[in-house]
């Protein structure tokens, strides 16, 4: 009868191979998605400059680099970029998470989570719902370009007011932006942590003190269109 | 005091576990935790019931021996060790709910009594420093700087008793890892061996079946000796040194 979980101790490990290994793509695939998250909100504020500089804007995403680049080029290599680093982001959450599972396969008759903020306790189901959001994002701005008043859809700000002038639509995206802001509120500063960064007392207050900043920026910044759409302020 | 326990039994390893419920009368408030169960264990004997099983050895909170999982908290709702947590800190007619530490890691040897061996066999796997033994040295000879004695200090009290496995979401060990190797590693004694021991510990830990970290933090609130999150940065930080040296 052995006692124990592994009697022996392992030989050969890879530094490669660890869970902080899948913690620091996670963290580095993350920290790609809060840079393009920041570029994606300025791009959106646009909207309050109006039709033309919304468009322009747009358009100038597809000529930006030509001639060296062809037309869309940037906008490609950020895609393939993106979609890569979802696919590490979501591989090593899924790992570390059925990984999670397993270590604790009996659960307790009572848990409290002190000491945890209500955002850490989000980040995995918190995740699948900004991904399903993702989905329906791209459906709805990139891929199928839905407009569900019917208008044009081959003018991105036109776009962009019909579907946000929809009480639902705006709903989704303010529920989807809060889970994001959660996200980023607790994933920034787990992404400063897991790179080494926050070795002493005072680096770590401050990483927690620009996470909070950064997800209430990103999150109220991206919220600022949807709401003045619905109330009619941009139109 | 009156109290009202719910307490998980299991005969051994290999037995399906509940929990059960038991009364106890007359506690004082200035009896520990342990001793309110040391109350309950004889009046059981007295029945001629098996004793509720759970560890300790010091009683006085340096040896990391006992660790229960109180009301939902490793080692209760104070910052102390299961041992040095007093009744004071409940009320009259209180339900308790008392569960051993929850980790594949860490089976269940009987009642309230884990097994933590797989702490050891991480500590084997690096959590030393290799010298000569002999006489002592002259305290002299290596120079340490201030900062860096307090910082290994501080940290080299990790207890080892599991509580930030029992209160971790995920099961991880990495608080009591990030403790040995921030201890190790602010000294000129753990230079040597910094690389190798970060990602043979780490290596361990995962064959082990513990949990990834998240930093969510409830290990450190659990702690009983307050070990901060920043040894986790400091072990993630020597695993990615030792990774870029190609280890």
């Amino acid at each position: 009868m052995t006692l124990v979980a592994t009697p022996t101790l392992v030989h050969g490990s890879r530094s490669t191979r660890t869970t902080i290994a899948l913690k620091i793509l996670m963290a580095v695939s993350g920290i790609i998605f809060i840079a393009f998250v920041l570029l994606h909100m300025y791009g959106n504020l646009k909207a309050f400059a109006g039709h033309d500089a919304y468009n322009e804007y747009a358009e100038h995403l597809r000529t930006i680099g030509e001639p060296m680049l062809p037309y869309s080029g940037l906008l490609w290599i950020l895609r393939v970029v993106l979609l890569g680093s979802l696919v590490v982001h979501v591989y090593a959450a899924a790992t570390l998470w059925v990984r999670a599972k397993q270590a604790r396969t009996t659960k307790y008759v009572m848990k409290k989570h002190t000491g945890a903020i209500f955002a850490s306790r989000l980040m995995r189901w918190g995740g699948v719902t900004i991904l399903v959001f993702l989905v329906w994002h791209l459906l709805n701005f990139t891929i199928g370009k839905v407009n569900v008043q019917g208008g044009a859809t081959n003018d991105p700000y036109n776009l962009l007011v019909d579907s946000f002038e929809v009480w639902w639509l705006t709903l989704i995206y303010l529920v989807a932006m809060a889970m994001l802001g959660a996200h980023l509120h607790h994933g920034t500063w787990s992404a400063l942590q897991t790179l080494g960064l926050t070795g002493t007392e005072r680096s770590r207050t401050l990483a927690k003190r620009f996470a909070f900043t950064l997800a209430v920026i990103i999150a109220g910044g991206f919220s600022l269109v949807p709401i003045f759409v619905l109330v009619g302020v941009i139109d | 005091m009156r109290l009202t326990l719910k307490i998980w039994r299991q005969a051994d390893q290999q037995s399906q576990g509940a929990m059960h419920t038991y009364e106890v009368d007359g506690i004082s408030e200035d009896m520990s935790f342990l001793e309110m169960l040391d109350v309950l264990n004889e009046e059981l004997n007295a029945k001629g019931e098996e004793p509720i099983a759970f560890d300790s050895d010091c009683r006085e909170g340096i040896c990391g021996m006992c660790g229960l999982m109180v009301n939902g908290e490793a080692h209760g709702p104070e910052v102390t060790t299961t041992c040095q947590l007093h009744m004071r800190s409940f009320t009259d007619g209180e339900t308790i709910t008392i569960e051993p530490w929850r980790s594949s890691a860490f089976p269940v040897l009987k009642d309230l009594c884990v097994d933590r061996s797989a702490f050891d066999r991480i500590i084997q796997q690096g959590g030393y420093i290799s010298v000569n033994t002999g006489s002592a040295p002259e305290a002299h000879s290596i120079q340490v700087p201030k900062e860096a004695a307090d910082r290994a200090f501080d940290v080299a009290t990790c207890i080892g008793c599991g509580a930030c496995v029992a209160a971790c979401p995920n099961g991880s060990a990495s608080l009591f890892m990030g403790a040995k190797i921030t201890h190790l590693g602010e000294l000129p004694q753990g230079q040597a061996e910094r690389d190798i021991r970060v990602v043979n510990m780490v290596g361990q830990h995962d064959a082990e079946g513990f949990g990834g970290c998240t930093n969510i933090g409830e290990c450190t609130a659990a702690c009983p000796k307050g070990i901060p999150l920043d040894v986790i940065s400091q072990m993630n930080k020597d695993l990615r040194t030792a990774m870029r040296h190609g280890l």
